[in-house]
């Protein structure tokens, strides 16, 4: 029971992006369709449970000072396994994502769930947490590309449903800010009714 | 003549936050007042001048001839959170008064994605060592832009009559959609 509080919470109510608006960049930056944010979401996620995982098992023996540089060296390893594993294996995604796969280094959430959660809970909990938040971030970014590629280029995970061009400005920047913007807005709306 | 270039088109034409997506964090949560907006360019760019630099030699004189460039993740953020405590140490011995002004902003920056960001383009484009200096301050100046308008226009939206569910995050998010729409209007401009 504990352990899917631990879970559940990461989805709606401390959703990493629509609540706690940790991890902004990657949101922002890479939504332009459902597919690269999913993808995104998913290579957040491994990172995410992994380095969790790494942190809480290690915990002990880190002295307190040096705690934070070395959760990003736990976290930049990883991210370097997830960085040399798409090149490998989906190329396309590898280039759609480009500068934000190492940027996931400094990606608030890993960091923020390493240090206020993983340094302080066992190992199990760690990675329930971790996917938990993983997943949150992971949803909110496919919602994000979904309504972008829907209305920027008429079609979702690549199946178009209209002829001719959507409304363009979606897809470029601007759209990415505005789309957020009421998407937090809904989230706002939702968790009002839920408590 | 390639200099400016090169700065007009971070300063202006991919700007670093409206355009690139690149230290949103920062941009959404310190920009409440042009005073602090200041404060944070200011130590933002002081660190990204300086990790450029130190990045950028370390990339061509340690990473490339010892073909380990995979490292580069892992080199660059630690460079940067060693750069960034040691700024502070020598601030706080040097100026004090600097430090007092910069001090708060400093630890953050460890975590701003645009540091890193613009360390990695600056290999990535393969700038020399002077345009890779010139890249850095233009972004910087790009980010400074973006923020320090981005306050003023939040100053004044404090005093607004704004639909009650859009209060705060929400409608600084689609302000600053406005203002990227605006930034978009330089891209013939290179």
């Amino acid at each position: 029971m504990n352990q899917w509080k631990n879970f559940s919470k990461g989805l709606i109510k401390e959703n990493a992006v629509l609540a706690l608006f940790l991890g902004l960049c990657p949101t922002l930056g890479v939504t332009t369709s459902a597919v690269n944010g999913l993808g995104m979401g998913l290579a957040t996620t491994f990172v995410l449970v992994m380095s969790n995982l790494v942190v809480s098992l290690v915990k002990n023996q880190i002295p307190d000072k040096v705690r934070i540089p070395a959760f990003i060296v736990i976290i930049a390893t990883f991210v370097t396994v997830v960085e040399l594993v798409m090149k490998a294996y989906v190329p396309s995604l590898f280039d759609a994502l480009g500068l934000f796969i190492p940027l996931i280094v400094v990606n608030c959430v890993v960091l923020g769930r390493a240090e206020a959660f993983a340094s302080k809970n066992n190992v199990f909990s760690s990675i329930i947490d971790g996917l938990g938040m993983g997943i949150g971030f992971a949803l909110a970014l496919t919602v994000l590309g979904g309504v972008r590629e829907i209305l920027g280029s008429g079609s979702i995970f690549g199946l178009s449903f209209i002829k001719g061009d959507g409304m363009l400005l979606f897809i470029l920047p601007p759209g990415a800010f505005i789309a957020l913007g009421y998407l937090i807005v809904l989230a706002n709306k939702l968790k009002e009714k839920t408590a | 003549m390639e200099y400016v270039i090169i700065i007009i088109s971070a300063v202006f034409v991919s700007n670093i936050v409206l355009n690139q997506f690149l230290g949103i964090c920062p941009f959404i949560g310190v920009s409440n007042k042009v005073e602090t907006a200041l404060g944070m360019t200011g130590a933002v760019t002081f660190v990204m001048v300086i990790s450029t630099i130190v990045t950028y030699l370390i990339f061509q004189y340690v990473l490339v001839p010892m073909d380990i460039v995979y490292l580069r993740t892992i080199t660059f953020i630690l460079v940067i959170a060693a750069l960034v405590q040691l700024v502070e140490i020598i601030l706080k011995k040097i100026s004090p008064p600097l430090y007092q002004a910069l001090g708060i902003f400093l630890p953050l920056i460890t975590t701003n994605c645009a540091v890193l960001g613009v360390a990695v383009l600056a290999v990535q484009k393969d700038f020399t060592l002077m345009g890779s200096v010139v890249f850095a301050i233009g972004n910087a100046v790009g980010f400074g832009l973006a923020l320090v308008t981005f306050a003023g226009i939040r100053e004044q939206l404090d005093m607004m009559n704004v639909p009650k569910g859009m209060k705060g995050v929400p409608i600084a998010f689609i302000v600053a959609g406005l203002m990227a729409l605006a930034f978009m209007g330089f891209a013939g401009i290179v």
